[in-house]
């Protein structure tokens, strides 16, 4: 085990050697350690595969039973048929136009939040650092809330809108929080500071809406998925099949930038354009899944420690993070609709539940002296 | 001496402003008219209204400051605030819990409980805050403030939504205005307002002690502990009064110390008053900015405060040095 120690940061799968490659098998010993690296790893391996494959498994049942619960219960049958595009009289309304659209925008949200966060949180170093904490989504909220009361603007202009400001919020954070070179702790708390501005700007923009629209207005300021249809689930799915595969193609450059930048360097990786690829995609997924359903709260911080605790914290957290994303926003929207007198946006829920992980967050990392 | 005329001059100037701006503007025959008591007419109406609101605005001011000033002092953390360390917030949700669960109806206990609200938030963030090694650092302070008022601001949303009953002035617990002040709420918040300055003042001196570090003070005489707790007890009563009746508002507590100790230095015994005077000046003129923008309608006050904090904020994390801050 010994050997698995010395090498701390190899991921398992992105790794291009062999341990058995590094050090020339001379005496039993060194095979029988060999053979423990190999069998631990894909003992590793193997438990990855099977809780991606549960979690897949979770997105799959959870987003079916959310398409048949409801005011009305419809058997899966029904709902099949729905889909088919079969015509059953009321379940066709119900579910193909209310429910499948939600269900939907729910699963494509939590997936944009939960890679373009852990995006973040892996490139920075710093679980804090993700978009949400520090101010981002609130900058892409606060755009779109400007657009869509003051300029009446709607659709995929919106999306535009805050998109743009996404990445202008994210370009100025940056740059505020550098003084020769950017500390995590700065950036953070020049992200607060930021994200605090835009959030006065989302409510100001809420206290002119008219009474009318108070109840869409109130997605930009915790996000909802309230009202979701097809409009918002599309963009948001382009934005997916264009920046995911981006992203996800740069699984292994990223790897290798989290072991410092000229240990990347020398392992041949380009780390300027792949660190400029992998913001600007995850600033696109996440301002897309904030123009579709707003800063539904702590997704995209929640997602990659999430992921990590569950998988174990080697080999890429993307695919993982995306499915707990999906799976946070499905529980919670659930839960938001139903579980309560009440129906609550779903970023209610979301920020009920990850603020005080956020707080379990700092005091862990205070009592262990580790760097925030 | 010669600033805290200065800013005396200065804050009696916006509070004539104040009464005399809004979304009509009015004569000054017709100020001194309202002033005696007159309500004749939309003129005089709209003046007999703005000078509650002004006088609210002066108090509010002085009081986030001043408890500001206070917490910048008990934790030697230049990031402190009420807003920020969440405190506010935490006022907040209690009054909503208060209005929805237990039919809160007096004043005096919406300060009542929003004190003890804030107490509690205060302690909770601090806490947090100074676990570890190296006790509680700006970082950790901001950080646990920031993710506690996220925490709590979730919980007043979720209180607050299905209650269309509070639902209505709902707003006001979010994001924190001086529009709907009265005499009444003003006297009411008065007294509280009034024992929190003096337990600040009275602390001033051991804040200067508290200021050389734990053990020189100790050394020196200080019982840090007491102290320490006193001051921010008065802090928290500031806090939490001015929240029961304008709602969170953050930056004011921030700012406002640190402009006043580039004039003054850090001698409290000075920076508390002059703190006092120019909160009371900030939030004044924050109301009357609100007010003029918008016309015909306006802005709630805590949002100029954020538009006009938050970059000070951002100044003071880039001049510390990450390690000191």
């Amino acid at each position: 085990m010994s050997i698995v120690r010395t090498r701390p940061h190899e991921s398992a799968e992105s790794s291009p050697h062999r341990a058995g490659e590094l050090t020339p098998l001379r005496t039993p010993d060194l095979r029988a350690a060999v053979t423990t690296v190999t069998s631990a790893r894909t003992a590793r391996l193997r438990r990855r595969r099977i809780v991606i494959a549960v979690l897949a498994a979770l997105v799959v049942a959870l987003f079916a039973t959310s398409l048949m619960v409801g005011r009305t219960f419809y058997p899966p049958a029904d709902v099949l048929a729905v889909i088919a595009g079969h015509d059953v009289p009321g379940a066709s309304f119900t579910v193909g136009t209310l429910r499948l659209p939600r269900a939907c925008v729910a699963v494509l949200t939590g997936a944009c939040f939960g890679l373009g966060g852990v995006t973040f949180q892996t490139m920075l170093r710093n679980p804090l650092a993700s978009p949400d904490v520090i101010g981002i989504t609130s900058g892409a909220g606060a755009a779109a809330a400007v657009a869509i009361v003051f300029f009446s603007l709607g659709g995929f202009a919106v999306s535009v809108v805050a998109v743009l400001a996404g990445v202008a919020v994210a370009m100025a954070v940056y740059l505020l929080a550098y003084r020769g070179g950017v500390a995590g702790t700065r950036l953070v708390l020049v992200g607060i500071g930021v994200a605090a501005m835009l959030n006065s700007v989302t409510y100001y923009a809420l206290d002119k809406a008219p009474q009318w629209e108070l109840q869409e207005a109130m997605r930009w300021l915790s996000g909802s998925l309230n009202g979701a249809s097809w409009k918002d689930a599309l963009p948001l799915a382009l934005a997916m099949v264009v920046l995911g595969p981006l992203l996800l193609a740069q699984v292994r450059n990223l790897g290798a930038l989290q072991l410092g930048d000229d240990t990347a360097a020398a392992l041949g990786v380009r780390t300027e354009r792949t660190r400029i690829v992998a913001i600007l995609a995850a600033v696109g997924l996440i301002t897309f899944a904030t123009a579709a359903a707003g800063p539904i709260a702590f997704v995209a911080f929640l997602s990659g420690p999430i992921a990590a605790r569950i998988v174990g914290p080697r080999g890429s957290m993307l695919i993982p993070a995306a499915l707990v994303g999906s799976l946070l926003v499905l529980v919670a929207d659930l839960a938001a609709q139903f579980a309560f007198g009440t129906k609550f946006p779903v970023g209610v829920v979301t920020g009920v539940l990850g603020a005080p992980y956020l707080v379990y967050l700092i005091i862990r990392t205070n009592r262990t002296g580790g760097v925030l | 001496m010669l600033a805290l005329l200065t800013l005396t001059v200065a804050l009696l100037v916006i509070m004539v402003v104040s009464v005399s701006f809004g979304s009509r503007e009015v004569g000054l025959d017709d100020i001194l008219a309202a002033l005696a008591g007159s309500t004749d007419g939309f003129d005089h109406g709209a003046v007999a209204r703005r000078i509650p609101r002004t006088w609210m605005a002066v108090i509010a001011g002085a009081g986030l400051a001043v408890s500001g000033a206070v917490m910048q002092g008990v934790t030697r953390n230049p990031l402190a605030d009420p807003g920020i360390l969440g405190v506010t917030t935490g006022a907040s949700l209690a009054v909503v819990i208060g209005l929805a669960w237990f039919g809160l109806a007096s004043a005096t206990s919406y300060i009542l409980v929003a004190i003890i609200g804030a107490g509690a938030t205060a302690t909770f963030v601090y806490i947090v805050g100074s676990l570890g090694r190296d006790g509680a650092t700006p970082l950790k302070l901001a950080l646990a403030g920031a993710a506690t008022a996220a925490a709590l601001s979730s919980f007043v949303t979720a209180v607050v939504l299905p209650r269309q009953d509070i639902a209505e002035g709902a707003v006001s617990w979010q994001i924190g205005g001086v529009g709907g002040a009265t005499a009444a709420s003003i006297s009411t918040v008065g007294p509280f307002l009034a024992v929190g300055f003096a337990i600040c003042l009275l602390m001033a001196k051991g804040l200067n002690t508290l200021a050389l570090g734990d053990e020189l003070a100790a050394g020196l005489g200080e019982r840090v502990g007491r102290t320490r707790a006193i001051a921010a007890f008065g802090a928290v009563v500031l806090a939490g009064a001015v929240t029961a009746v304008t709602g969170p508002i953050a930056f004011v507590g921030l700012v406002v110390p640190h402009v006043c100790r580039l004039v003054a230095g850090p001698d409290h015994r000075w920076l508390l008053p002059l703190s006092a005077l120019g909160g009371g000046i900030l939030l004044t003129a924050a109301d009357v900015l609100g007010r003029v923008v918008a016309r015909p309608e306006e802005i709630d006050v805590a949002i100029i405060t954020a538009i006009i904090g938050a970059p000070v904020f951002i100044a003071i994390v880039r001049r510390h040095k990450v390690r000191a801050l």
